[in-house]
């Protein structure tokens, strides 16, 4: 016992403890992010471009009424709401019916679930590369079927405008169906057995199985999973850099590929500034649900 | 037939339709590994060729430049290959994900542990501020950093993208380990506390030991999400410390787009995420929802 207690490790006290594990994380956190956060809160009211040598100059909310005014940026909130609404709801249907198919026992199971899981841990801007790749008008590999099993003429997927979003959509599709999946089974199996041993007994129908014994349980669930790839839509922009780069026109500029461009490419460090920090509004309001809804199933 | 055979019957049926879905849905999987394997001729020829001699020329060339067909002596010169920056790229790729993970594992592991056993003020908001760290944009963060690192002096360097992945990855290890020490019995600790060890000496001792399944889990996460990173890598380097994801978004940096190189460098990038997702199997639904649902 001497050993145990006469050694530096012993006298480090509950306090000491605490702020010694927490501090490195604080430290980082406070460094890489929350600094970051401050000095580009106070871009948002300059005028200021980082590629050139003037200072920043203090303009007010001049940024923010600017973004508000213009005619494009509410173009870019459109096209960001018609990328989230297409994907999610595909992704959902598809992801959900999968996941009904899997939700039964047979030899094999792991393997088939996990093939199906697969996609969503590729990197999206990989993946994008090569869809586009396979989505090629003359070469690709998509028209080539779609036109020997359909007879559907050649599309232009990634270079017209009314593709061009659907070409993002259906390579997001591809990588994100699995996170429905995953999610739904998770949900499908929290389903106590006896419920629907109960319904059997009482020959309820499989609608009625469906609609009052297994939506309850799987529907919060959903919610999260639809929540997460909506504040998805909102952070990356892989998929429309690879694929599209944003064209044609700004017809595929989803919000924070735009804020890339204003940033990196025009160079308005200010005005990308405002937009960001009036995304990163719509995001904490966001992930606040999110965490939330989190915390309520991790207590449950 | 009755119930039984009959619910046999429909199980075997749909198990048929899975996997026939599982065909269709990865197919551009198997289409990467064609187009890798095919030469530049037949990768491109349609009809597709279903059968084929596979070779490893892109693979070769995606490594080292100059190793296509002037291998050998050229005019009597002896040409020997030089490795590419696509080989640096994907070498800067393994040291940065295994660095900022093993980092992000033992930090978030130590945080994660104090989350989950002992009282802290403002536990809730606290974790609502790392956990939201991690849903912010990368861009709307990164325009600041790219300013704040180019004075620093961190842009393009392997230790500036190590410490943004660390943070990057530290907010999901919180979380991730605060759910997995909640799984270990309290008596562990109780049972050290009264043979005379410290807090402090228990947990290394004891606790940390029992954690190393839920560390296990959480590296690897963290290796797929940042062998797979894009934004950061693409904003925070130029030249040298770039890692391979944006670097296959930008064709490999050669001029004209050679997709036989892409689907090679790109099943380079797939293949290791295979087998790390097969080694995750029943942890994938927790690290998704970060930790808060448990198969």
């Amino acid at each position: 016992m001497v050993g145990i207690r006469n050694t530096w490790a012993n006298r480090v006290s509950e306090r000491g403890m605490l702020y010694l594990f927490l501090l490195p994380t604080f430290v980082l956190l406070l460094f890489l992010v929350i600094f970051p956060l401050i000095w580009s809160l106070y871009l948002s009211f300059c005028q200021y471009s980082a590629n050139a040598a003037n200072p920043p100059i203090f303009v007010g909310i001049r940024n923010f009424s600017f973004i508000f005014q213009q005619k494009e940026i509410w173009d870019r909130f459109a096209v960001t709401g018609k990328f989230v609404a297409m994907a999610v709801v595909v992704e959902f249907f598809l992801g959900f019916f999968i996941a009904m198919l899997l939700n039964r026992e047979f030899y094999g199971k792991g393997v088939l679930t996990t093939l199906f899981i697969l996609p969503m841990m590729f990197s999206p801007a990989v993946i994008g590369k090569f869809f586009r790749f396979m989505m090629d008008t003359n070469w690709g590999i998509i028209n080539y079927i779609l036109g020997k099993l359909f007879g559907i003429p050649k599309i232009a997927w990634t270079t017209s405008y009314e593709y061009a979003l659907p070409s993002i959509v259906v390579a997001d599709v591809w990588i994100w169906t699995p996170f429905i999946v995953l999610l739904s089974l998770a949900g499908l199996s929290s389903v106590p057995k006896y419920l629907y041993e109960a319904a059997d007994v009482d020959r309820a129908s499989g609608w009625f199985k469906f609609r009052y014994i297994t939506l309850p349980y799987v529907a919060p669930i959903l919610l999260l999973a639809v929540l997460f790839r909506t504040m998805d839509a909102f952070r990356f922009f892989d998929l429309v850099y690879v694929i599209t780069e944003g064209g044609p026109g700004y017809s595929t500029q989803i919000i924070p590929f735009y804020i890339y461009k204003l940033a990196f490419s025009y160079w308005h460090t200010g005005q990308s500034c405002a937009l960001a920090y009036v995304l990163l509004i719509i995001i904490i309001a966001l992930s606040n649900i999110y965490i939330t809804y989190l915390n309520r199933l991790r207590r449950t | 037939m009755n119930e039984f055979q009959r619910r046999q019957v429909k199980n075997r049926i749909i198990v048929v339709i899975l996997v026939g879905m599982l065909c269709v849905y990865l197919f551009p999987i198997y289409w990467m590994f064609s187009t890798a394997t095919k030469t530049k001729l037949d990768a491109f020829s349609l009809p597709p060729k279903w059968v084929w001699r596979p070779q490893i020329e892109n693979f070769r060339n995606v490594f080292y430049v100059g190793a296509g067909g002037a291998l050998g002596r050229v005019k009597g010169i002896e040409v020997k290959p030089k490795p590419s920056a696509f080989l640096r790229q994907l070498g800067n790729s393994i040291i940065v994900s295994f660095v900022s993970t093993l980092l992000a594992t033992f930090l978030g592991a130590l945080s994660g542990y104090v989350f989950s056993r002992m009282r802290v003020r403002g536990k809730d908001d606290l974790l609502f501020v790392i956990l939201s760290s991690r849903m912010l944009p990368p861009v709307v963060i990164a325009i600041p950093l790219v300013m704040m690192y180019r004075a620093l002096g961190l842009f393009d360097t392997l230790f500036g993208l190590i410490i943004m992945y660390t943070v990057f990855n530290l907010a999901f290890a919180v979380w991730m380990m605060r759910s997995f020490v909640d799984d270990i019995p309290i008596e562990y600790e109780e049972a050290a506390l009264v043979d005379g060890y410290s807090r402090f000496q228990a947990f290394f001792k004891f606790i940390f030991p029992e954690m190393r399944v839920g560390m296990v889990a959480t590296a690897i996460f963290s290796l797929i999400m940042t062998w797979n990173e894009f934004t950061f890598s693409l904003l925070l380097t130029g030249e040298r410390a770039r890692t391979a994801v944006p670097s296959i978004a930008h064709s490999l940096g050669t001029a004209g787009v050679n997709w036989g190189h892409i689907a090679a460098g790109s099943f380079l990038m797939v293949l290791p995420v295979v087998v790390f997702t097969f080694l995750l199997g029943g942890n994938l639904i927790r690290g998704f929802t970060f930790g808060a649902i448990k198969e």
